[in-house]
């Protein structure tokens, strides 16, 4: 019944069609499919990511608002418990997401060459990425322990005097920053394992006819060649660490002092203490940043793709 | 020659793997086996006494089952947003996929610009109060939903473009409606990479923290990762009891890994191959 009306109904929608072929598509395929998720994206994020760019200019108790200009994003600037945020966030994404890339390109390579145990080294990988990132942190905070933990139990049993760790003002970043690299070197090494998978054995074959070593096969074939994964190791990596809260929400809480805040655990406190406006501008800042970072980036990555 | 040496890699490589993977694992598993004093001093040792049982019950009966009730509320969660999920990313992959429209390069850019923002809180927070949704069960599923969208509709995206069109004008000509040609047809057809979806999605909603914190606090609707997050507060010299709550809280994801080891590994690693 359907059928026969699809190639007649709404005429007036036919005549800015090209052809009638997309006059039966439209049929076929409603164009209210779209509509049930269009809600909720709008609902649920486009309006609060447009109304973000107000609120972020106001001081609001969401009851009412009282508009402030840049006040917010001054005061983000100006205290250092702020703006420490800001730059542990940059610091945390990169060395997260560049340590995925070499630590994950490296086990790959590993994990699809001929190695005894292979199927189990993949899964105890992987296994991590499954886990609570609370369960983790928590963990972590136990093993890692200054006084008791297991770590540094062990190092002392080698002489060697262990660190503060999380409570270590200078290292209590890099320490979370460790502690997400253990959790999320599984997907990066999955994603490599399956860029390197697809790369056609001839390749090597020819390479090692012509004489390379294994050190040229790889700089000159699977480098090359995996630059996709790469890509989408980095892209990942970097939209998670610079989003990061949890872990080290779960772990520190930004402590000690601020020193490990980010603009994601900046974005809670300010809204616990009900400072709503200033929260919704740490979100501005996020959203800029990640946009900053990401844009150049992904067009980087796939300019070379295309050039290649 | 050859031989030998991968060998030595491959021994070398699963040591280092038991330091560095096994023994945090393991050592969830043996605090929580132990008794509260024993479990206090953090060591990587076998237990003093296996209290792994009274644990349990313990963990599961303490302030009135809240353990319990977590679960309860994180199974709802989970099952419910990730079906809502599925099947508004899925009719969206497939018309994307299947109509060549003047709309789908703003679609695209929605989608994307899904992935990448970072979600807005107090403002969703406003929206959610608007809609009397806030601090409900509803409200926090359908924000678990809105989230996982974008992720959803690129795999689906990707997968219809395998099912041919031919199959599409046959149940047309058959007599079917855009309805059943959509959930009778072309569902069924998805189902591998529905499961890879559904997979990938449940443990990333079953783990999630930042949004029940922001969107559902309170106790009485508490999900496991929250009820985790204040035990660390509250149990301080019950380490047994806080990692026995770490060990079940890893159990569902666990069990999701051994049965769908390779849906998993699909849905995280596609896009590798094709950028």
């Amino acid at each position: 019944m359907t059928a026969n009306l699809a190639t007649e109904v709404r005429p007036g929608r036919r005549r800015r069609a090209t052809g009638s072929t997309s006059a039966t598509q439209r049929s076929i395929y409603p164009t209210w499919f779209l509509l049930p998720a269009a809600v909720l994206y709008v609902v649920f994020f486009a309006v609060p990511t447009f109304a973000s760019f107000y609120f972020s200019l106001t001081r609001w108790t969401l009851f009412d608002t009282e508009f402030i200009g840049l006040e917010n994003y001054v005061q983000f600037f100006s205290e250092p418990q702020l703006s420490r945020g800001f730059v542990n966030t940059l610091i945390y994404g990169f060395v997260t997401s560049g340590a995925k890339v070499v630590l994950g390109l490296a086990l790959a390579v590993l994990l699809t060459s001929q190695l005894v145990g292979r199927g189990y080294l993949r899964s105890v990988v992987f296994f991590p990425v499954l886990v609570s990132t609370i369960g983790v942190g928590i963990t972590f905070k136990a093993l890692l322990d200054p006084f008791d933990g297991v770590v540094n139990t062990m190092l002392a049993a080698f002489g060697i005097d262990g660190p503060g760790w999380f409570t270590d003002p200078n290292q209590a970043l890099l320490t979370i920053a460790a502690v997400d690299i253990w959790k999320g070197l599984g997907i990066a090494t999955l994603i490599y394992i399956a860029g390197i998978v697809a790369i056609p054995q001839e390749y090597y074959e020819a390479a090692r006819v012509d004489g390379a070593g294994r050190w040229q096969q790889f700089r000159s074939i699977t480098l090359p060649l995996v630059q996709p994964a790469t890509a989408t190791v980095i892209i990942l990596s970097l939209i998670g660490g610079l989003r990061s809260f949890d872990l080290i929400w779960a772990t520190t809480g930004g402590g000690p002092g601020f020193t490990s805040d980010v603009i994601g655990s900046v974005i809670y406190k300010q809204y616990q203490a009900g400072f709503y406006g200033l929260s919704t501008a740490g979100n501005v800042i996020l959203f800029l940043v990640v946009t900053a970072v990401m844009v150049p980036i992904s067009m980087l990555l796939n300019r070379k793709e295309v050039e290649r | 020659m050859r031989r030998t040496g991968s060998w030595a890699v491959g021994i070398t490589a699963i040591l280092v793997s038991v330091v560095v993977f096994i023994v945090p694992f393991a050592f969830i598993f043996l605090t929580a086996a132990k008794d509260a004093s024993d479990a206090s001093r953090l060591q990587f040792s076998w237990p003093q006494e296996w209290t792994f049982v009274e644990n349990l019950t313990e963990v599961l009966t303490t302030r009135d089952g809240i353990v319990v009730r977590a679960f309860v509320n994180s199974t709802i969660l989970t099952v419910v947003s990730v079906v809502v999920m599925v099947i508004l990313a899925a009719m969206v992959g497939y018309l994307v996929q299947r109509r060549r429209s003047r709309l789908n390069p703003v679609i695209n850019f929605f989608v994307l610009a899904g992935l990448i923002v970072p979600p807005a809180v107090v403002p969703t927070i406003w929206v959610l109060q608007q809609t009397g949704l806030f601090k409900t069960m509803p409200g926090l599923i359908l924000i678990e939903a809105t989230f996982g969208l974008s992720f959803c509709i690129l795999l689906f995206r990707a997968f219809v473009a395998t099912i041919p069109r031919e199959l599409d004008e046959a149940a047309i000509i058959d007599g079917a409606g855009p309805l059943r040609l959509f959930f009778a047809v072309i569902l069924p057809l998805l189902r591998p990479v529905i499961i890879t979806v559904v997979v990938v999605q449940a443990v990333a909603v079953f783990n999630d923290f930042t949004n029940p914190l922001y969107f559902l606090p309170g106790d009485e609707n508490a999900t496991v990762q929250l009820t985790l997050y204040n035990f660390q507060s509250q149990m301080v010299s019950q380490f047994n009891l806080l990692f026995m709550d770490i060990l079940l809280i890893t159990v569902p994801p666990l069990v999701m890994y051994i049965f769908f080891n390779r849906q998993i590994v699909a849905g995280m690693t596609s896009g590798a191959v094709k950028g």
